[in-house]
């Protein structure tokens, strides 16, 4: 009994997970292969909905714009996070300070993405807040323009959104640094520069991994954002996806996110390759 | 990281500043939503506040102009009560067989991470397809709970872990040595030590739930939940009603998040207490 205690302990979770996730994932693929007319979907095996996605050179530039996506809000979470931890770990030392302003990074999370995103658009319009604000200081004539509805609204929503992502995992494996390591380092005569980058970023590579796997899958997932920030101007591979979704063309849906989820699982194991994540998730 | 007088160095200072700007960044806009939600019948989307008033606040339960407002935030209440107490209920009894070894115990760890980083749109559209398939009409409180619960578990399982690799294993081995059943154990001994870890499981199955939208699209069927409903007035609505509405739903949000912290740092103080008691 006691030796089938975990099998039972576990089924639930392995039979939400398979349903749920294991089997709708799986009929991705297959339905991705299947044929459809105006009414319904039917079980085929033809590679015309690849065929017509890969010829498509809409296809090719929605990558290029989803990964340009990608890549920049990367860099700037990076950036961030890697700041705002450093702070927390290394420069706020008393504890319950330390955790009330991690708790001040993280409790956005437990609030609702779409009311963040949108809480964006009296701020960034023509009439916004921000433009009245460079205009009452006289710093610009009219109102810029680029500011709502562009690509700079797009990223902006995604760091705003995403950088907690970031922080959780990077503070978490930076606050396991021995601080006399760093003290080691300085003592040898290492630079500050040297610090951050010899000392420190290795070995917070975990978590900047974890992180850095968080940010590029919401993304490359995303079809909230992009359409809302960009005013319909912009489109990503999910995003068109939905578009598809909506005229019922299942099949070719199915496997445009077949696509991309080969794409998105090569950069995460691409990720995986050059850093092992395994030890720091499972404690 | 002082230096040797005690002054703080003047990376201290510009560090400081970048946290206090980014924090800004992250509550700015969202205090200047619901500082406009509380504006006059005259207001706009922006600032000046012409007025201040609930108007905006009764013209969400009132009149139908927003849709179905009270319904999808009722829906969303609800399925994200349910998620909860799944997610622990799961979540520890997952938690507990992964202190022992089992075969596919890494598969199924694997899975549950896939879960946490596949893109929800990927989870929706796939049950969708399977309930399309088998010709299941999707429902907020099943195909809507599954894909929801994609999401909750993993966050679950990993809070789970954390808990379990803390827990000193010598209160269990005492119980069970003073003659407790595996069951009175884990009820008298273990969950209320565990506390404070399983009401974080609970926060994190609440709120995931009541704000997912990209899993809820395509799964939640022809009844709406709130997530849902405010994306759709983003495009149409053009009062500050959809400010109202965002001030709402936050402060749903504010009220657990509040209610799961408090719970924690009160369970932690009396802890403190009574072990400088005894």
């Amino acid at each position: 009994m006691q030796r089938l205690a975990p099998y039972l302990q576990v089924a639930p979770l392995t039979l939400i997970l398979g349903v749920f996730l294991v089997v709708p994932v799986t009929m991705i693929v297959l339905v991705s292969f299947w044929s459809y007319d105006e009414f319904d979907i039917y079980p085929d095996l033809i590679l015309d909905n690849y065929q017509w996605i890969l010829t498509s050179p809409v296809t090719w530039s929605l990558y290029l714009k989803t990964l340009y996506y990608a890549l920049v809000t990367w860099a700037i979470t990076l950036l961030i996070g890697f700041t705002i931890s450093w702070y927390l770990v290394f420069h706020v030392k008393n504890l319950i300070w330390q955790i009330g302003l991690f708790l001040l990074c993280t409790v956005p999370f437990w609030t609702s993405n779409v009311i963040r995103m949108i809480s964006w658009i009296p701020f960034l319009g023509r009439e916004g807040i921000f433009n009245q604000a460079l205009m009452g200081a006289g710093l610009t004539g009219e109102p810029l323009e680029f500011l709502l509805f562009s690509d700079f609204a797009v990223i902006l929503a995604y760091v705003h959104l995403f950088t907690l992502f970031m922080i959780v995992p990077i503070f978490n494996s930076m606050a396991r640094i021995d601080p006399t390591l760093i003290e080691a380092a300085v003592d040898g005569g290492a630079r500050p520069w040297q610090v951050v980058f010899e000392v420190v970023l290795p070995l917070c590579k975990t978590g900047i991994a974890l992180g850095s796997i968080f940010v590029i899958a919401l993304v490359m997932g995303d079809f909230v954002v992009v359409r809302t920030m960009s005013g319909g101007q912009s489109a990503t591979v999910a995003s068109a996806m939905m578009n598809e979704i909506a005229l019922l063309q299942y099949p070719t849906a199915a496997a445009g996110a077949t696509i991309l989820l080969v794409v998105v699982t090569l950069m995460v194991a691409a990720i995986l390759r050059v850093v092992d994540v395994r030890r720091e998730l499972a404690g | 990281m002082r230096t040797a007088s005690g002054r703080r160095p003047l990376s201290f200072w510009l560090l400081t500043a970048f946290f206090v700007l980014f924090v800004l960044f992250l509550y700015g806009p969202m205090t200047a939503i619901y500082i406009l939600s509380f504006q006059g019948p005259t207001g706009g989307l922006t600032f000046p506040m012409r007025g201040v008033s609930l108007h905006w606040f009764d013209a969400l339960f009132g009149q139908q102009r927003t849709g179905d407002f009270a319904g999808s935030l009722e829906r969303a209440i609800l399925l994200a009560l349910v998620s909860m107490a799944v997610t622990l209920v799961v979540s520890v009894a997952a938690g507990l067989a992964f202190r022992q070894r089992f075969k596919g115990a890494s598969a199924i760890f694997y899975i549950a991470i896939a879960s946490l980083v596949m893109p929800g749109l990927f989870v929706g559209l796939g049950i969708s397809l399977v309930f399309q398939v088998m010709g299941v009409t999707p429902r907020w409180w099943l195909s809507g709970l599954g894909a929801h619960l994609t999401w909750t578990l993993p966050f679950g399982l990993l809070i789970m872990f954390a808990v379990f690799n803390r827990f000193n294993r010598a209160y269990e081995e005492a119980a069970i040595d003073l003659g407790a059943t595996r069951w009175k154990t884990l009820t008298a001994v273990v969950l209320p030590i565990l506390a404070p870890g399983l009401i974080a499981v609970g926060l994190f199955g609440f709120t995931l739930s009541y704000d997912e939208l990209a899993r809820s699209k395509l799964t939640v069927g022809a009844k709406n939940t709130l997530p849902l409903e405010i994306e759709a007035m983003t495009t149409s609505v053009t009062t500050p009603s959809l400010f109202a509405l965002g001030t709402v739903t936050t402060a749903v949000s504010f009220l657990i998040i509040g209610l799961a912290l408090g719970a924690i740092v009160m369970i932690q103080k009396r802890r403190t207490r009574r072990a400088g008691e005894a």
